[in-house]
């Protein structure tokens, strides 16, 4: 039956030290910033490359499309 | 600042939205079946691999790991890439990944119907597709966790927490509860017996609602709904206490299943109290994800998509509101068994990940194709006939588990019971099963309408495999940008060192609860009077895990009044100790029959196989026919013996040897009794004349399946007298 509070002892020290590094963290101003990756997930990074058909970049792209496939 | 261009891979994604579609057409076509089996029992007749029991695996493993399966890597394969600004780690991954999904799909359609199952919810896929499943999923994890690796986006979104959790978290659990030892090709048992295996399965059973249907779908929720809604989140930092939150207290309360059975009290109550805890993360992710419309809301008015997140939203808040009051163990004392679950299960598959699913896959197919939504009149018709459905699906459902689970209570003033014929509950709420086969109906119709509606949209637009993309390359981190810096900044740049603490977390819940059990001899009152089941019982055990009748049937009376006295005696967990499998249920279309053994006669219960409704008028129970047909196989018999011993039920080398004999003898026993009936030996006996006289083969009855199934039912729970109960209950005073 003694493995029961032996278990229990080892789980209860752990989430402990969870708790305790949630705490340590919120001191530490590590939500600060809990703002920008919200709104940074919103913009679009796809390229549109019929926009620009006649710069030069559009060569890169085609390149770095068939090395990435 | 080195600007870098790649591409992103947009053809998987494609590929697992086709299939999210397919097979939740089909998934939910066979639960359609099974809704109209309650209203038709012998809609299927006769045809083993269409029955009731074999189709409602194949039905709950098609809409979870089929169609929700797909959707989570459809989502988690678009979203994953655009939020750390890279292409998949392998595109060989991906595909090893997609393929080898789609023919565990394929291999658990084909194995289910034909009664290869371990008979554990959720995992009831024989050993080789098991091992299949562990080597697809680490592909996708070690696909997921490579492209965190070489992304371009240094802070880890929420979303991508939420997909690492669930990989970690589901490789864990399927490991643990699938360990089995193989028999054969296609046959295994649990390595667990009796109450360790009902903890490990429904630690299992609850993580899989957790962490297949719950944690994934919530990642998919923060990318989706501020996507679809051009909206931030509500709140980021809320986002992130509900992560934690949710991950380390959701792997405690797989005992909840399981409350007033043999299971360990303080096993029962320390899920209960996880249980209820869970709805403060619960409802904060809802609310999280319903304020992100804040501003907005004119929008989800005209925008399909976010109408149908919306409802999924609200149908998370509500399933998550009803798991912790389930938990109560009062109110689960009504609910369990009952209908009522069935009502809860269908609110979080059909609102929220069904519509969740539908919303992300309108917001997705036009992007994917460059173009716009084929029909958004088609689209709207679908959600008001998806939501309808789901109403006429649940409220019916709720109305039934209540009223048939007080009726199981109702006692009169002289103390016996009302409704003491099981059947006189079941007959009551047909036309709630009525209801729910309309319900049902609408949401299929819903979702054709969709496929429909895709199909044409797809056609118009062109579809753009590989989706050019730029992003700044990751700097280093330099020695200055790292000093001062807080732990869980450290943690968000560190994809590895995130999941093995996920994992130490979950890891932890599933020690406390799995290891004292099984170590902890005191928890399980050894029996002396309980013995290993006779070979023809043993294979007759085999029958019913085959046949899917824990699907109906449980075998687990729980301690009350109302139990004890339609029953018999509850159920102790020394009675279980040899059972590898349990086959405690978790449903009661049918009665429990954990004490059936010796309550009815062979020929009844022939009679009742053959035809239920001869014996038990309104039975929606189907015929089983084949079982009194088919001349049963008993050449495995000792291999599945000797696996048995390995797993420590005390069979003696004797035993082992002399079984086709034992077989023989209890099998010759049974045919005898059924001759005590005039009609069977008539009917009998012409059969023999008939095959005599046309020179077929004649099958004995003795060596026919039907034998062994009626040896193993006539021997349940009939180990323990009422005596020897009460003389282990005062000695474990």
């Amino acid at each position: 039956m003694s493995v029961i509070y032996v278990l229990l002892a080892i789980s209860i020290s752990v989430a402990l030290v969870f708790f305790a590094a949630f705490v340590f963290s919120v001191k530490r101003g590590q939500y600060d910033d809990s703002y920008t990756p919200s709104v940074r997930m919103l913009f679009e990074d796809e390229l549109l490359p019929d926009l620009d058909e006649n710069e030069p970049e559009n060569k890169e792209i085609e390149l770095t499309k068939s090395t990435n496939q | 600042m080195e600007i870098q261009q790649f591409s992103y891979d947009n053809k998987i994604v494609q590929k697992f939205l086709y299939a999210t579609m397919l097979w939740g057409v089909v998934g939910m076509l066979v639960g359609l079946l099974l809704a109209f089996m309650f209203l038709f029992p012998n809609i299927t007749d006769g045809i083993s691999w269409l029955s009731f029991g074999r189709l409602r695996p194949l039905h709950t493993n098609a809409v979870i790991f089929a169609f929700v399966g797909n959707a989570i890597f459809a989502g988690v394969y678009y979203s994953t890439q655009r939020l750390l600004k890279a292409r998949m780690f392998s595109d060989f991954m991906s595909n090893f990944n997609f393929w080898g999904w789609q023919l565990i799909i394929v291999a658990a359609a084909i194995t289910l119907p034909l009664g290869y199952t371990t008979s554990k919810e959720y995992a009831e896929l024989e050993w080789p597709i098991d091992i299949a499943i562990a080597i697809v999923w680490v592909v996708f994890g070690w696909n997921l966790i490579g492209t965190i690796l070489k992304r371009r986006q240094r802070h880890l979104y929420v979303a991508i927490w939420f997909y690492l959790a669930t990989f970690v978290t589901v490789a864990v659990l399927h490991i643990f509860n699938s360990l089995e030892l193989p028999v054969a090709a296609l046959k295994s048992y649990s390595v667990y017996a009796g109450v360790q295996d009902a903890l490990v399965q429904w630690w299992y059973g609850h993580n899989a609602v957790a962490f297949f249907l719950t944690t994934p779908f919530l990642g998919l929720m923060y990318y989706f709904v501020p996507k679809a809604a051009n909206r931030p989140i509500y709140s980021y930092r809320l986002s992130i206490v509900h992560f934690w939150s949710l991950i380390f207290i959701y792997i405690w309360a797989g005992p909840h299943h399981l409350l007033y059975s043999s299971l360990p009290d303080w096993a029962q109550n320390l899920g209960v109290a996880f249980s209820v805890m869970l709805i403060a993360p619960s409802w904060g992710g809802m609310i999280n994800g319903l304020l992100t419309l804040r501003g907005v809301w004119d929008k989800v008015r005209t925008d399909a998509t976010l109408k149908f997140m919306v409802v999924a939203i609200t149908g998370y808040g509500m399933a998550t509101f009803e798991g912790p009051m389930l938990s109560l163990k009062n109110v689960n004392a009504i609910a369990h068994f009952s209908d009522w679950i069935i009502a809860h299960v269908h609110v979080g598959a059909l609102a929220w990940n069904g519509f969740l699913t539908f919303g992300m896959i309108y917001w997705l197919v036009p992007k994917m194709f460059k173009t716009t939504l084929y029909s958004k009149g088609l689209a709207n018709l679908h959600f008001w006939i998806g939501t309808l459905g789901i109403i006429l699906y649940a409220l019916p459902m709720y109305v039934a588990g209540f009223t048939q689970a007080l009726m199981w209570k109702e006692f009169n003033p002289d103390g016996s019971l009302v409704y003491g014929n099981f059947l006189e509950t079941v007959t009551q709420i047909i036309p709630m099963y009525w209801m729910r086969a309309i319900g049902g109906t609408m949401f299929l119709v819903g979702m054709l309408i969709m496929v429909y509606n895709v199909i044409i949209t797809i056609r118009k637009g062109s579809s753009v495999e590989d989706e050019l993309a730029e992003a700044p390359a990751l700097t280093r981190v330099s020695k200055r940008r790292v000093a001062g810096e807080t732990f869980h900044s450290w943690l968000e740049r560190k994809p590895v060192q995130l999941t093995i603490l996920a994992t130490v977390a979950i890891l932890i819940g599933g020690i406390v609860q799995i290891v004292p059990t099984i170590l902890v001899k005191s928890n399980i009152p050894t029996i002396t009077s309980v013995k290993p089941y006779t070979p023809l019982e043993l294979e007759g055990r085999d029958l019913y895990i085959r046949e899917g009748c824990v699907g109906c049937h449980s075998q687990m009376i729980r301690p009350f009044r109302s139990e004890v006295e339609r029953y018999g005696e509850y159920s102790k967990a020394g009675e279980f100790v040899y059972d590898h499998p349990f086959l405690w249920g978790s449903k009661r279309t049918g009665p429990d029959l954990h004490r059936i053994g010796g309550k009815y006669s062979d020929n009844w219960h022939l009679n009742h196989m053959y035809d239920p409704q001869s014996t038990s008028s309104g039975s929606i129970m189907p015929a089983y026919q084949w079982l009194v047909i088919n001349e049963h196989d008993r050449s495995a018999t000792q291999s599945k013996m000797e696996a048995m011993v390995k797993l420590g039920v005390p069979y003696t080398d004797e035993d082992i040897t002399n079984a086709p004999q034992s077989m023989a003898e209890q099998a010759t026993q049974i045919e005898k009794n059924l001759y005590t009936d005039p009609e069977f030996e008539k009917t009998y006996e012409a059969d023999k004349k008939y095959a005599q006289e046309n020179g077929e083969d004649f099958i004995e009855m003795r060596d026919r399946e039907i034998v062994a199934l009626i040896a193993y039912l006539q021997r349940l729970g009939t180990d323990i007298k009422i005596k020897e109960t009460e003389e282990i209950i005062s000695q474990n005073k």
